[in-house]
């Protein structure tokens, strides 16, 4: 494993929660990995369960090319080169300036000189790929299907969908930024870029070694994700079991991403105490309303003197609570996003939530629905991107992207 | 005027590199069967033979069309191995070509000079005597280009002279018609007209208002064509145009071409075409940014092809990647074809300009890695 990109200046400063990382990969590393690196191969990919790293830049790609030999090419290449830049390299040896002086270098750049920053890339497929390769349709999952449509979707077609995702994820927002680009680059040809989002602080947190973040309504988010630490929800709520659909995608799992647009400067506006009842819990420790500490668990029960529920039958966190949806649960691993402005004096900020589960027809869909139905939150969001991937088992030694798929 | 200053590496004024591998003149005696005849008609292009020798080959063209043609020689990945243009209706012209390799060629007769023409097979036996080592492949790729070159330039003075002359006259059509047409010439060589610093911003400046730089050329004549009208100037700026043109004629034979600068001549119309011509800027008032497209991928894959032998030696794939991505492109453009020129840009959903992007995008990535191939 080469380490040649970058000289892991800092890769001490880098590795904090790593200690966590054997076991929450699932994977324990059989030799010492360097510091700041995520091992690239393992039971499941990176990227999923790995303690979420602060920043993200998610791409969603479609295949230009109906051939399946150029696109499997293209993946073979791809893994090459994403496993070097998880280990801290250039996309190839040398490749950003030790090339041909009268070609363009292989790799762009960027990231010389900077640590592997715990860099995961993570691979899908949409439901759009099967035909357009002409795959049997038997391989297909069920559970790749269409989500339905949600009240008060405001699904813009050119954020939403896609042949093909790369989720990258790192401490360093410019080491993901390089893979992403450097993956389009190499894709040209055979992918174009459908639509990405970049996202600069964590929403939740996927390990117990983590303290939970904050969305951009200033809530701890994710107090009760699916967490690494948790083998049975892991098991039940995460991985594709064999059975669950055609064997390719065995071991792996679902991807659900949606782009929701806060309105960030109208909940500025409402009061503290409208903030928490909407929610479900106290701003500051993020304790459920009636509780005095955030992992304290909620009450669902409580009334309060006027006999009315101490967690409004309403509150965001009652309506995504297991116990309301027969103990369905999903891995949230989601970041805020701020795009810039969007022309009428106003931040195109929000959530671009991003989670993991077995089954997003049996998961996700009524989660969202009982939030579209009846959340007060929803004034304030609007979902304006939407995406389904399905993310097969991680690598073993010489494998490939999309190689269980492909060569089924 | 491209934004990025042109860097086309080594292509400095200086030294002849013209030669004269192809020429229209009266034909010697080649000995070799005689000229083969073309009678090239509207709606037909027929050669008194389609097999030759290798070695020398003289084309005899007579136009017995309505409409000004012209007659083609091309070699595998387009490249040209001669031409002639501007054959006017009656009139004949003569081609003699150097093809010293056998194979597989094809002819083209092009009525209206424009499109891909009328084809037909057309094929070379045996080999001519010669030692063919890579220094004599990139030397012949660089004569072959500055053929290239010389056609258009060629074509882009008189195209040049009817535009100005019709702005002049005060015809507002008659030269809106014409100013795409005369562009074409000058956008497939955009990357030889950028090394003379000079005339570039003055002929295709374009109207960034910055004070104290005057606006000139065919940009300022766009202006007045479609959007202000002429106004009393606009003759003076013709006049300077035509001139502009006419110098940059007399001095492009002056260019020291070098298989370098052919590659990222190459490579540069594609960026021109990615950052100017898919976004509509180029052409901002008369919106005929299509034809300046086409031109500019017109004028890369004659760059391309003319090192297409020396990139087929020493990197064959990356030859036949050229030819699958230059024809998507093609392939793409003839959907937005409005008789002999293009639709307006204004014309495009978003959905066409995205496919255009895509594949230019394509096609960028395999073109930039021609001179690394070449140059190694």
């Amino acid at each position: 494993m080469t380490l040649s990109r970058r000289r892991l200046l800092g890769a001490g400063a880098a590795a904090v929660g790593m200690g966590a990382l054997g076991a929450a990969c699932g994977a324990p590393a059989a030799t010492p990995v360097p510091d700041g690196v995520v091992p690239f191969r393992g039971e499941h990919q990176a990227g999923i369960v790995t303690p979420a790293q602060d920043r993200l830049h998610f791409v969603s790609l479609d295949v230009v090319t109906a051939d399946r030999a150029e696109v499997a090419d293209l993946l073979r290449r791809w893994t090459a080169a994403a496993e070097r830049m998880t280990a801290g390299a250039e996309t190839t040896p040398g490749g950003a300036t030790g090339g041909n002086p009268n070609s363009p270098p292989d790799d762009t750049g960027e990231a010389l000189g900077l640590p592997p920053a715990a860099l995961t890339l993570t691979f899908g497929v949409g439901a759009s790929l099967f035909a357009k390769l002409g795959l049997d349709p038997s391989l297909v999952p069920p559970a790749l299907a269409a989500l339905p449509p949600f009240r008060g979707d405001q699904l813009d077609p050119a954020l939403s969908g896609g042949d093909l995702c790369v989720q990258a994820c790192s401490d360093d927002p410019q080491v993901a930024v390089h893979a992403v680009r450097n993956l389009v680059r190499m894709g040209f040809g055979v992918t174009a870029v459908r639509w990405s989002q970049l996202g600069f602080g964590r929403t939740s947190s996927t390990s117990t070694s983590q303290a939970t973040p904050r969305n951009l309504f200033g809530f701890k988010d994710g107090t009760h994700n699916v967490k690494a630490e948790d083998p049975d929800d892991l098991r039940e709520q995460v991985w594709v079991a064999p059975g669950d659909g055609p064997a390719w995608l065995d071991g792996g799992t679902y991807l659900v991403a949606r782009r929701i647009r806060m309105h960030v400067e109208i909940w500025d506006r409402t009061s503290l105490a409208e903030q928490e009842t909407i929610i479900g819990r106290t701003k500051g420790v993020g304790a459920p309303l009636g509780g005095t500490a955030e992992f304290d668990l909620a009450d669902y029960a409580a009334v309060d003197g006027t006999g009315e529920p101490r967690i409004a039958q309403n509150a965001h966190i009652r309506l995504a609570s297991a116990q309301a949806l027969g103990g369905v649960k999903i891995l949230r691993r989601g970041y805020n996003f701020v795009d810039g402005s969007d022309g009428q004096g106003h931040l195109d900020a929000g959530l671009f939530f991003v989670a993991f589960m077995r089954d997003p027809q049996a998961q996700f869909v009524p989660m969202q629905r009982a939030l579209a139905d009846a959340d007060v939150l929803m004034e304030y969001i609007e979902h304006t991107g939407s995406a389904v991937f399905a993310c097969p088992a991680g690598l073993g030694g010489g494998g490939y992207w999309g190689q269980s798929l492909l060569e089924a | 005027m491209s934004r990025t200053t042109l860097a086309l590496a080594g292509l400095s004024v200086a030294g002849l590199a013209l030669t004269g591998c192809v020429s229209t003149a009266p034909a010697p005696d080649t000995g070799e069967g005689g000229p083969i005849s073309v009678t090239a008609s509207d709606d037909a292009c027929e050669l008194g033979a389609t097999e030759a020798a290798a070695g020398t080959i003289s084309f005899d063209i007579t136009n017995t069309g309505s409409t000004v043609t012209e007659f083609y020689l091309y070699a595998t990945g387009g490249r040209i191995m001669g031409e002639v243009e501007n054959i006017g209706p009656g009139l004949s012209r003569q081609l003699i070509v150097e093809v010293p390799d056998g194979g597989v060629y094809e002819t083209a007769c092009k009525p209206g000079m424009v499109g891909d023409g009328i084809r037909g097979a057309f094929t070379v036996t045996g080999s001519a005597q010669r030692s063919v080592d890579t220094d004599t492949r990139l030397a012949e790729a660089t004569a072959g280009y500055a053929r290239y070159v010389a056609s258009q330039v060629e074509a882009l003075v008189p195209r040049t002279q009817e535009f100005t002359d019709a702005v002049k006259a005060g015809d507002v059509a008659g030269a809106q018609a014409l100013y795409p047409v005369a562009r074409t010439y000058w956008e497939r060589i955009e990357p030889v007209a950028e090394s003379f610093g000079d005339l570039d911003p003055r002929i295709d400046g374009r109207d960034d208002g910055e004070p104290g730089v005057e606006f000139t050329g065919f940009h300022r004549l766009e202006r007045d064509l479609w959007q202000d009208g002429l106004q009393p100037d606009s003759a003076a700026v013709a006049d300077r145009l035509m001139a502009d043109i006419t110098e940059l004629a007399g001095r492009v034979p002056t260019v020291e071409l070098t298989p370098l600068s052919l590659a990222n001549g190459a490579k540069e119309l594609l960026d021109e075409v990615a950052t100017g011509k898919i976004t509509g800027e180029e052409n901002r008032y008369s919106h005929t940014d299509l034809w300046d497209f086409r031109a500019n991928v017109d004028g890369s894959r004659g760059a391309v092809a003319a090192l297409r032998p020396v990139i087929d030696e020493r990197d064959p794939e990356l030859g036949a990647l050229l030819d699958e991505r230059f024809a998507a492109v093609d392939a793409l453009l003839e959907d937005y074809r409005d008789g002999d020129g293009f639709v307006l840009y204004t014309a495009l959903t978003p959905d066409d300009v995205r496919a255009m992007s895509d594949a230019v995008d394509a096609l960028g990535e395999p073109v930039s890695q021609v001179a690394g191939v070449v140059s190694a």
